[in-house]
Parts: C-alpha cells; sequence; structure tokens
C-alpha cells in the first residue's frame, strides 16, 4: 500500500494557458500533498505544451509529467485515457485529481474503473483525515439539496473538482521542480473515437463565467424577447445574462446560458436574479456569488431564503425602472471619472 | 440483416424537483427521508436517454430494451419507459442489489447486458439525480470494453458507427464511434416525450421481465451494498442562512429606488 504516493493534477489547457481550474486543483493539491508530507505531481498532456510544464511548477508541481506529442493535441477520450492509465500505473500516485469539467467527468470515471478503483465527482472540498490519512471527498447530491462526505479504501482515491471553489495559488516563478517526459506509446485498435469536428460557440461579449455581474432569468421572464430585458440591463452593468433551466429548455436562450449543476458554475460579484424560483439544482450553480439580489412576485419564493436584497413584485414593472436608473447611475459614474 | 438493438439504463429516483425545504437528512441512518408526497419517478437524465434512444428508432427502426436496477420498484413509476415507446422492460429488482454504488451498480448492469448479448448502443443519462454521481454510463463502457461518448445531445446512428454530437465546455464535439458502444445523454438533447394514450394502452400489455443477481451470474460480493469501493462518511444539509432584506416601497418606482440606494451603499455598484 505504501508505494501509493503523491498527488497527481491533471492538468488542462485552454488557450495556450493552464486552465484556471488547474491552477486551483494546484493549489488544492499542494495543501492535500503537505498534509500527507508528499509530492505533488501535474500530468500535461498535449501537443506544444513543454512550456506550460514550468508554469505547472510554479503554481506549486513538484513534478511534471509531460505527454507531448502531435496525436494528443486535442482531447479524444480513448488516446487520453489509455495514455493516462499508463503513467497512473507507473507513478502510482495516492490521490488524482481532475476539474469537473466536459473533460474530467469523460475521463476521470474511465480512469478510475480502469485503475479498479472509485471517483467522487464534483468534489466542493477535499481534505485528508488526520487519523486514517484518507481523503475526504465532498459533494453535493440530490441537486444540492444534501452533502456526502466519501472516502474510498482503494488507490488511487480519485476525484473532480468544481471550479471556483478553490482559489488559485500565487504564482511563484522561483519554484523548482523536474519534468519528466512521459512516454505514450498507443495501441491503436485502443482508440475506437475519433473527434471529427470541434465547433466553438462563443458568445459575445464577457464570458458568462468571467463576469463580475450576472443578470439571471427564469421562467417568469417568459420569451426571447423578454430576455431582451435583461440583456440591456447586463450591459449597462457590464456584465453577462445567464439562465435557469426552462428559458434553455424553450428556446428562449441558448443552452450555453444555463446556470446551475449541468450548467455553468459561477462566482460573480452581483447576481441578480429575475422571475426564478431558486431550486437546489439552479442556485447550486451560484451560490459562490457575493451578493444576490432578487425579484420575483412570489413573496414565498425560495430564492428570497438565499438572496441578499430582495423586492416582490413583477419583472415587467420593476426592471425596466431599475434598468434606467442603473444606467443614470452608470452614466453618472463616467462623468465623474 | 437484424435489427438495430439498443439498451436504456433508467433509475427509479425520488422526485428531485421536490421543494427545497422538503428534504430531509436522517443522520443516524445517515440517509435522505422522504416526505409523505414525494413521489418517485425515472431520472430526468436518463428519461432523456430513453428520448435520444427512441429518435434514433424513429428514424431507423429498431428496438429498445430498458434496465431498471434496484430493490421494490415501484411498477406505476418503471413501466413509464414502455409507454413513451420502449420494446422490453427488464427489472434487476431485489434485496442483494440494494445499497449499491456506482461500481456494484455498473457491474450488475453490465452482467444484465451480457446476458441480454445482443446491442448496438447503450444509454445512460450523463449522471442520476440522487446522487449525482455521473459514473455507472462510463462504468459499465469500461467493464464489457466498450467506447465511450459522453454527454450528448444529438444521435445519428449507422450499421457499424455513430455520429454524437457532444456538448463540451464551449461548444460541442462531433464524435465519430464504433458500434457497440456506449452514450451518456445530456439534458441538451432537450426534453423527453409524453407517453401517448395509445401507448399507455400498450404499455399495459407488457409484462417486465425479473431478474435475480443469479440470473445475471452476479457475484454476491460484487453487488448491491457489498460491492461498494465508496463508503459514504456523512450526509448532511449546508445551512442558508435566510437574512434577505426585503426592500419596501409605496410605488415600484419607490421600491427600486430603495433598493439602488441600498446597493450603492453597500457598495455592490
Ligand atoms: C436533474 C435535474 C437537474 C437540473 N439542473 C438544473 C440546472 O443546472 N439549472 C437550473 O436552473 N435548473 C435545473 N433543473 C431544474 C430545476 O429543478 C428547476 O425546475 C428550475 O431551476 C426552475 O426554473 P425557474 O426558477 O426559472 O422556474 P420556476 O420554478 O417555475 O420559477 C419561476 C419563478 O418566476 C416567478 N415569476 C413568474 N412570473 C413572474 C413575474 N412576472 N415577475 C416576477 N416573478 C415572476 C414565479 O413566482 C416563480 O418563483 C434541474 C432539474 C433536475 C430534475
Ligand atoms: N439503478 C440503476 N438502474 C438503471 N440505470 C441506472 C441505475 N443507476 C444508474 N443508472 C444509469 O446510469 C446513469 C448515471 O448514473 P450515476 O452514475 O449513478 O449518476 C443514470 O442516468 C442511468 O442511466
Amino acid at each position: 500500500m505504501a508505494a501509493y504516493e503523491g498527488v497527481m493534477v491533471f492538468g488542462e489547457v485552454r488557450d495556450g494557458k493552464l486552465a484556471a481550474v488547474t491552477t486551483e486543483l494546484l493549489g488544492c493539491g499542494r495543501n492535500l500533498a503537505d498534509e500527507l508530507e508528499q509530492e505533488l505531481y501535474c500530468l500535461l498532456i498535449g501537443n506544444d505544451i513543454t512550456n506550460l510544464a514550468g508554469e505547472a511548477i510554479a503554481y506549486g508541481a513538484d513534478r511534471v509529467y509531460v505527454v507531448n506529442t502531435p496525436p494528443m493535441k486535442d482531447y479524444d477520450t480513448d488516446l487520453y485515457v489509455s495514455v493516462s492509465e499508463k503513467v497512473a500505473r507507473q507513478v502510482m500516485p495516492r490521490i488524482v485529481l481532475f476539474g469537473h469539467t466536459a473533460i474530467g467527468r469523460d475521463m476521470g470515471p474511465c480512469l478510475a474503473f480502469r485503475l479498479g478503483t472509485a471517483i467522487s465527482t464534483d468534489c466542493v472540498d477535499l481534505a485528508i483525515e488526520p487519523e486514517s490519512k484518507l481523503l475526504l471527498q465532498t459533494k453535493p447530491v440530490y441537486g444540492d439539496n444534501a452533502r456526502a462526505i466519501f472516502t474510498c479504501e482503494s488507490y488511487p482515491q480519485m476525484a473532480t473538482v468544481r471550479a471556483r471553489v478553490m482559489s488559485s495559488p500565487e504564482r511563484d516563478g522561483s519554484r523548482e521542480g523536474q519534468i519528466i517526459k512521459a512516454e505514450a506509446s498507443l495501441d491503436p485498435p485502443a482508440v475506437r473515437t475519433k473527434v471529427i469536428k470541434r465547433v466553438v460557440e462563443e458568445s459575445t461579449g464577457i464570458k458568462l463565467e468571467d463576469a463580475n455581474v450576472v443578470v439571471c432569468g427564469g421562467r417568469g421572464i417568459g420569451s426571447t424577447e423578454g430576455f431582451k430585458h435583461l440583456e440591456k440591463l447586463a450591459e449597462i452593468l457590464n456584465g453577462a445574462v445567464g439562465a435557469s433551466r426552462p428559458p434553455c429548455d424553450n428556446g428562449w436562450v441558448p443552452n450555453s446560458l444555463l446556470i446551475g449543476l449541468t450548467g455553468k458554475i459561477i462566482a460573480p460579484d452581483l447576481y441578480i436574479a429575475v422571475a426564478l424560483s431558486g431550486s437546489s439544482q439552479h442556485m447550486t450553480g451560484c451560490s459562490g456569488a457575493k451578493n444576490i439580489v432578487a425579484i420575483n412576485k412570489d413573496p414565498e419564493a425560495n430564492i428570497f431564503k438565499e438572496a441578499t436584497l430582495g423586492i416582490v413584485g413583477d419583472w415587467e414593472e420593476l426592471l425596466p425602472i431599475f434598468t434606467s436608473k442603473m444606467e443614470e447611475l452608470m452614466t453618472g459614474q463616467e462623468k465623474d471619472r | 440483416m437484424t435489427a438495430f438493438r439498443m439498451i436504456v439504463c433508467c433509475k427509479q429516483v425520488p422526485d428531485p424537483e421536490a421543494p427545497p425545504e422538503s428534504f430531509r437528512i436522517d443522520p443516524e441512518r445517515n440517509r435522505i427521508v422522504l416526505p409523505p408526497g414525494v413521489s418517485a419517478v425515472i431520472d430526468p437524465y436518463a428519461e432523456r436517454a430513453l428520448e435520444a434512444a427512441l429518435r434514433v428508432k424513429d428514424a431507423q427502426g429498431g428496438t429498445i430494451t430498458v434496465l431498471s436496477l434496484g430493490n421494490n420498484l415501484l411498477p406505476d413509476v418503471v413501466r413509464k419507459p414502455l409507454s413513451m415507446g420502449a420494446d422490453e422492460l427488464i427489472l434487476l429488482d431485489d434485496e442483494a442489489f440494494a445499497g449499491g454504488d456506482s461500481w456494484s451498480t455498473a457491474y450488475a448492469l453490465s452482467m444484465a447486458i451480457q446476458k441480454i448479448g445482443d446491442y448496438d448502443l447503450i444509454f445512460c443519462g450523463r449522471q442520476a439525480s440522487d446522487w449525482d454521481a455521473g459514473q455507472v454510463g462510463p462504468g459499465i463502457a469500461e467493464m464489457l470494453g466498450l467506447p465511450l461518448v459522453s454527454s450528448a445531445r444529438k444521435i445519428t446512428a449507422g450499421n457499424v458507427k455513430a455520429i454524437v454530437e457532444k456538448v463540451t465546455d464551449d461548444g460541442y464535439e462531433v464524435v465519430e464511434v464504433s458500434l457497440p458502444a456506449l452514450i451518456t445523454v445530456s439534458n441538451e438533447v432537450g426534453e423527453p416525450r409524453y407517453p401517448t394514450i395509445k401507448g399507455i394502452m400498450g404499455a399495459r400489455k407488457k409484462e417486465p421481465v425479473i431478474w435475480k443477481p443469479d440470473d445475471i451470474g452476479a457475484e454476491p460480493t460484487r453487488i448491491g451494498a457489498a460491492g461498494r469501493r465508496t463508503k459514504l462518511l456523512k450526509l448532511f444539509q449546508p445551512v442558508h442562512e435566510g437574512k434577505c432584506e426585503i426592500i419596501e416601497g409605496g410605488s415600484p418606482g419607490e421600491a427600486v429606488a430603495n433598493l439602488v440606494t441600498k446597493l450603492r451603499e453597500a457598495r455592490i455598484v
């Protein structure tokens, strides 16, 4: 058992840089590794990524395993799982962490089953149990109506971790670490999936995940036209528009605006919730917001249990007034500058 | 040529859309207690997996077998996929299946799928709405040595391969996969269809097949609670402080003005 040592973070690359979720994981992994008095590893798979190994070290890794070869340029389930399996069997880490991203959700469980161990997905907290030294894996269950803490006694202990619940450590360019080239020999029959097209559906304006202000509409908005009002407010506040499930299902807005368990997880400074009831599945996606302002006509709506400030009333009446007051305020602020 | 055969795994779960205040935990037994009135339903993600399979059937024909695993499954609930258009229902219903996790569930389901033997596509939900694990699909794929495409929103099946649109973090990918394969379906596939009257009538005539652990050749130590690889240490509910300040005003305009003042004072805007 003692053979399993160290914490391994699977690194994701976004726009040629380490993804934010990866630096968050390196921060969290660093703490776990320190607690265990063991090392932190980062596994990087891709093409033209050797320069990122140093970045992983600057964010806390002691050792970076790099698989750098043209066939690994983009994510493919079969390719990435077989390569990671090889590395994991060689390195034998005690803990393996993924971001709870499209890639992590795909790859994490496959790798766990292939290695004969279990995984907890969408973890919001990880800690080391002082006596058993086991990894305590906390995750939302029942649509975040409850939270569960799991342990697993087979190794490696694995988890996917939700974005934006851990903070990225400071980058320290002076940190030293080891970069190890890992082998990526592949048996072609092992590859049964092939990505034939990748489509990026970028929304215009500020990205929902990065916006400081998010104006979010629910079923009560009623139509595509209704969402235009939210767009106007978002534009004035330099923010982005989000939605609960019904507006996406009804086609009033694209699915990419969905916030919640199966949508985006956001943590803006200000979250304005308009005509949505505040279901657990929705709130789990925005409970990290610093301030929540709710507009809802039902005083009993659950959103008023979660909000900081609220107004009871019809959004069609309240929102235009709010928008024009905000517009005055913002143009006033610009004049002051 | 034989008909295109699909298998859809559907789990029975407590209604996930029950109001948040109705969820309670029994700390001694580490379990969710369901208040009277909260009913059981087919997991909504699995319903969307079934919808995806039905669309393949609409487009090119074929048969759909539904597999549900549990203990004391409710006939009225688990029969719903038949009324939506599935052809056959197999229930893995036994005490020995109770208290499992993703490992034991994926194991039992893959043993049942092996017994069915002949299949082109297996569908699961991207996660089940009770434990939100998202592992049984990949688990079955690994155990049966099948390729996996996860988070699908559209599927076009041919004889030897399928073309799948897979939802990613910033768009989607089109993936070509050889058959047989396992596909997990995401909510982006759209709303599942309602059962038709004809479907409901037809479903009444179909008796579910019931398989016990022995029928699928399952090892007793690998199913249900005995086959777990994870341990549930604790179940709890985070406390919501509920300190919302409701802003009043004589008129909507006044209330909004008061809200804006508050936001200014607190330097939120
Ligand atoms: C497995 C599962 C996963 C899910 N995942 C997600 C997810 O990721 N994200 C998500 O958002 N949902 C998700 N849902 C759906 C979720 O359970 C709720 O059904 C959904 O969030 C409700 O959306 P809503 O609040 O907009 O609609 P409703 O609950 O119908 O609420 C509408 C609200 O608008 C108010 N209203 C109506 N008209 C007006 C008006 N004119 N002025 C002011 N207020 C008005 C009403 O009082 C009401 O409170 C999921 C559900 C399931 C089962
Ligand atoms: N007990 C079960 N019976 C049938 N299908 C299941 C069962 N548990 C999980 N599944 C399938 O696996 C998917 C993901 O479940 P999970 O990994 O538990 O989140 C579900 O949407 C179902 O398609």
